[in-house]
């Protein structure tokens, strides 16, 4: 009987959990849909699901106007690059907040996330001067430096709540043993910590990939990334939704691909240290 | 004594976070101080001088501004609403057995991964546009006139497309905090003759409380900066509807190349994240420390 | 002549001397169909010019705006090549922010050049941008519904026959509707086509003294005369149409008229995306009787930064994609209904362009436009459907947002003008206007 109403209860919970699975991941599945259409069947009315001509041509089209591999590099690079140095200034610093806070420790951490808070437009002219004279315009290096410096606050963040669930008494085993500090944090700490190193790797990766105001006014075209890449597809004259799309497509597919595949990892470690 | 030792190091390790972060704070902003005491249009640099508070008292009292402001509050209150709630929802089903829940969960996640102007572009023209969009095609084939969306309720529009990309968020953090429940403890609970009802609010939500908190102080950091969106689908239109504080500072910025403007601007927009800042870590630090 | 020769050999040899190996130009423009088609056929000028390379930022039209006007005032160099419209042209130039273009070569023909056009690109009797394509705006009609309607459209209308065809070609249940305009918000956008609509009404926007002429009779005729078109004819979400959004309506047929750039012609009589291609017709956009017509001016032009160190390639750059001989290279590659149209007299002289059924009602628009002496009554700017000081985008897309708030019925027009009288002063007086 009990096993009955389990089953029941499972078939119901089924169809409603695809439902709205479905629901939220329409948008994307329709994107992907129209890349396919030609431009006159993108916007036919009422539109068409599956019954209509599949076409490449989009893609061929993007593929013959932009060098997508190339800005999809410098979508790697700079996301990467970013969150991978980001990481180096913050593991130290997260260690020393959770296991020797001073009592300061709370505020610099709040501060730090308050610097994220900055209206980006607003600095942008004195910015852009900044790295005029450095040199750094469409450079991979300025990109990288501004954006690890955006995640920073996060990423601290992140790790110092992972740092502080690890029991400090296996911190004082290890002293006790004569461990150096280095070698605390690479024998002990690491090992546990990955978990949430992994994950906030993850959401560093997926935040720079995606953001689009620096890279897109930093760059020209040899470090130009994916958001100046769909930029050249939005809203040109003619019709543009099958192109845009596929544009759209090339351009979240390799995060959502990374992002499916580590979605398990991203998941266990972001708990921002608010479960026990 | 070993936490004299571990203090210096500590400082020690903590400088280059600190270091770096606040050069990129103090730099732009006694720049954009500065600038923001300044005659100073990018497109005529020639006339360049003091102007004291001139460009504080126009922004300021900039027809706008007001509706800036409570868009602002409106824009974050809404999305967080939406995303909680709607999360926690998500969250909870997840949470339970049924066929396909891996796939369900990826389908439900994938929102995140969209970048903020595609996702934009996308429910702009595909989903709302009135005459060939999804929506106006369910609205005619149901019967109604379809909605003129980002025409008729632009706010709102706008809140539903960055609900959207922060719902899978919110869902990822309340699904693992619900996972980390002691099962235990629920099934004791169960025994005693607790109902669903009961169980929910007596046992799960006391628990997410942190979690929750920790969702709405992620996201009001990325929220206060909505930008894109608002660029791709209205234009911060009809009139100043959909107008926020950083869209203000943009259009001072980037349509006036007026850098005065815009720097008295991004000060304004600054004090009013800091202020916004204080309530939070009230909230937040009082709920973290617990 | 002599000596002509000579300075192009001289500046050739002091390239070729000073790039020992290629170079690279960046060339920054707008991604409309006219630009992706130039750097399709790229290949073309690198086969002529081996010695120079060329890579492409291709964005769309504010994004570029931004950008460009970002990196060219503070001199960040980025750029050799810039796409700007006739509305940067004369402030920049004004500025010293661009090269004069002297050597663009013997055969390159200036004079070939439309007048109207080549005025607005001219500052102090020299050429600071060339144009790749020129537009006015012109009324794009389907003859099968204007029939239905039991109307002729007349070659050059007026405001009232457009109103009232427009009324009696709607039919909103089939969804079909009489009018599409513009009302997305922009100085580019819907301003482009309402500051010009105002002309024909006898609006202008600001008075000898630079006071803003909102509240003026002519601008609440003018304002109030659209809304309620729009309101009664016009499709639902217009107040966040564009020229995209327009163009896809009238492509898929549920515009009756559609007035907008000349440069939309060819799209909508393209059988491979348009659905009305074959029933089509044009007109001179509307008039009141006051003496001016609702078209403006355009030209998308390409100019070279006063950073660039690459002056010489730019130049020879710019003389290979705005020359004679690159219309007959893409009438010959893709025909000639896709040349980049408005920018030359001997163009439209020859007879095979002159077939085009859109040859003929463009070039009239593009003349019937006067940039130096847009409005009924005198006016202290330059532009037609725009203000060329540097004020105007910021001050043009505020109001542009008033406006469409009216549309989308949000304020009235009343309220909408008074805003838009407001804080258009507000601007001017902190801009230095008034003293």
């Amino acid at each position: 009987m009990a096993r009955a109403v389990t089953t029941r209860r499972k078939a119901l919970l089924t169809v409603i959990g695809w439902t709205v699975g479905f629901l939220v991941f329409f948008p994307i599945l329709w994107t992907v849909l129209t890349s396919f259409k030609t431009e006159g069947e993108a916007i036919a009315n009422p539109p068409s699901f599956l019954a209509f001509d599949w076409t490449t041509e989009n893609y061929t089209e993007v593929q013959h106007r932009s060098d997508y591999f190339l800005h999809m590099m410098n979508s790697v690079v700079i996301s990467f690059g970013s969150t991978a140095l980001g990481l180096l200034f913050a593991v130290p610093a997260a260690w020393a907040m959770a296991f020797a806070p001073g009592k300061r420790t709370k505020d610099i951490l709040m501060w730090m996330l308050s610097t994220k808070m900055m209206p980006a437009v607003g600095v942008l002219v004195p910015l852009y001067i900044l790295f005029r004279d450095s040199g750094l315009l469409d450079t991979r290096v300025g990109l990288v430096g501004v954006l690890t410096l955006i995640d920073l606050p996060l990423i601290v963040w992140m790790l110092y709540t992972y740092f502080r669930e690890i029991p400090g008494e296996i911190l004082e085993a290890a002293r006790m043993d004569g461990a150096s500090l280095g070698k605390e944090i690479v024998f002990v700490l690491a090992p546990m910590a990955v978990p949430g190193i992994a994950s906030t790797t993850l959401l560093n990766i997926i935040l720079s990939w995606n953001e689009a105001f620096w890279t897109l006014n930093l760059t020209t075209s040899n470090a130009a990334p994916l958001t100046a890449f769909i930029a050249s597809y939005s809203s040109p004259e003619g019709l543009f939704w099958a192109k845009l799309s596929a544009a759209s497509t090339l351009a979240i597919a390799p995060i959502l691909v990374l992002g499916w595949f580590s979605q398990r990892q991203l998941v266990r470690g972001l708990t921002f240290g608010a479960v026990k | 004594m070993a936490t004299l030792h571990t203090r210096a190091s500590a400082r020690l390790m903590m400088a280059p976070s600190v270091i770096v972060l606040f050069a990129w704070m103090i730099v732009p902003l006694a720049m954009t101080l500065y600038f923001s005491f300044q005659r100073y249009n990018l497109l005529s640099p020639d006339e360049h001088g003091w102007t004291g508070l001139l460009n504080y008292t126009y922004f300021l009292t900039d027809p706008a501004f007001g509706d800036a402001l409570t868009n602002t509050l409106l824009l974050v209150g809404g999305v967080l609403a939406i995303t909680v709630v709607g999360g926690l929802c998500l969250a909870l089903m997840l949470d339970q057995p049924f066929w396909g829940r891996g796939i369900v969960r990826l389908l439900v996640i994938a929102p995140f991964f969209v970048m903020p102007t595609v996702s934009a572009l996308v429910w702009k023209n595909m989903l709302m546009n009135p005459v060939y969009g999804v929506f106006a095609w369910i609205a005619r084939t149901l019967g109604v006139e379809p909605i003129d969306w980002l025409a008729d309720v632009p706010l709102l529009s706008i809140i539903l497309i960055v609900a959207w990309q922060w719902l899978p968020f919110a869902t990822l953090i309340l699904l693992t905090a619900l996972q980390s429940l002691d099962t235990e403890q629920q099934e004791a609970a169960e025994m005693d003759g607790a109902g669903v009802v009961g169980r929910f609010i007596h046992l799960v939500l006391p628990h997410l409380a942190r979690p929750i908190t920790v969702v709405i102080l992620i996201e009001t950091i990325f929220l206060l900066g909505v930008f894109a969106e608002i660029l791709v689908t209205t234009g911060g239109g009809p009139g100043t509807a959909t107008t926020n504080i950083v869209y203000l500072v943009y259009s001072q910025a980037l349509l006036q190349f007026d850098v005065g403007g815009a720097s008295a601007g991004g000060i304004v927009a600054v004090v009013l994240a800091n202020i916004v800042a204080v309530f939070l870590i009230r909230l937040i630090g009082k709920n973290l420390d617990r | 002549m002599n000596l002509k020769t000579l300075c192009l050999g001289v500046s050739a040899f002091v390239s070729l001397a000073l790039s020992a190996h290629a170079e690279t130009l960046t060339i920054a423009t707008v991604n409309n169909g006219d630009m992706v088609r130039m750097q399709r056929l790229t290949d073309d000028f690198k086969a002529k010019h081996p010695d120079i390379d060329v890579k492409w930022v291709t964005l769309e039209e504010n994004a570029l705006r931004q950008k460009v006007t970002t990196d060219i005032a503070a001199k960040g160099g980025q750029y050799d090549v810039l796409t700007i419209g006739t509305y940067e042209v004369p402030i920049w130039a004004k500025k010293g922010w661009l090269v004069a273009l002297d050597h663009l070569g013997a055969d390159y023909d200036v004079n070939d050049i439309l007048p109207p056009i080549r005025n607005g690109l001219t500052q102090d009797g020299k050429l600071y941008a060339a144009p790749f394509y020129g537009e006015s705006s012109m009324v794009m009609y389907r003859k099968d519904l204007m029939q239905k309607a039991g109307l002729t459209m007349p070659d050059a209308p007026s405001w009232d026959f457009v109103a009232d065809a427009a009324r009696k070609m709607t039919d909103k249940a089939n969804g079909v509707y009489g009018i599409c305009l513009r009302g997305k918000a922009g100085w580019g956008e819907n301003m482009a086509f309402l500051s010009a609509m105002a002309n024909s009404f006898g609006a202008r926007w600001f008075d000898e003294k630079w006071r803003a002429q909102f509240d003026q009779p002519e601008w609440k005729k003018a304002l109030g005369f659209y809304v309620g078109l729009m309101k009664d004819a016009g499709p639902p979400g217009a107040s966040s149409n564009g020229f995209n959004e327009n163009l896809a309506l009238f492509q898929s047929g549920k515009c009756g008229m559609w007035i907008d750039a000349t440069v939309a012609a060819s799209f909508v009589s393209n059988p491979k995306e348009s659905k009305v291609a074959d029933s089509v017709g044009f007109a001179l956009a509307p008039d009141n009787g006051l003496g001016k017509r609702s078209n403006w001016l355009w030209a998308w032009s390409l100019a070279i930064p006063a950073g660039s160190t690459k002056t010489a390639a730019a130049e020879t750059f710019i003389a290979w994609a705005t020359g004679k001989p690159y219309l007959d290279l893409v009438a010959a590659k893709e025909g000639w209904a896709n040349v980049p149209p408005g920018t030359r007299t001997s163009l439209y002289a020859n007879p095979e362009y002159a077939k085009l059924p859109f040859a003929k009602m463009t070039l009239d628009s593009i003349n019937a436009a006067d940039p130096l002496h847009p409005a009924v009554k005198p006016v202290p700017y330059v532009g037609v459907q725009f203000v060329a000081i540097p004020e105007f985008q910021g001050i043009g897309t505020a109001v542009g947002q008033q406006f469409s708030a009216a549309l989308a019925g949000k304020t009235s027009v009343d309220d909408a003008l008074a805003n838009a009288q407001k804080l258009t002063e507000r601007e001017m007086v902190k801009a230095g206007y008034h003293k």
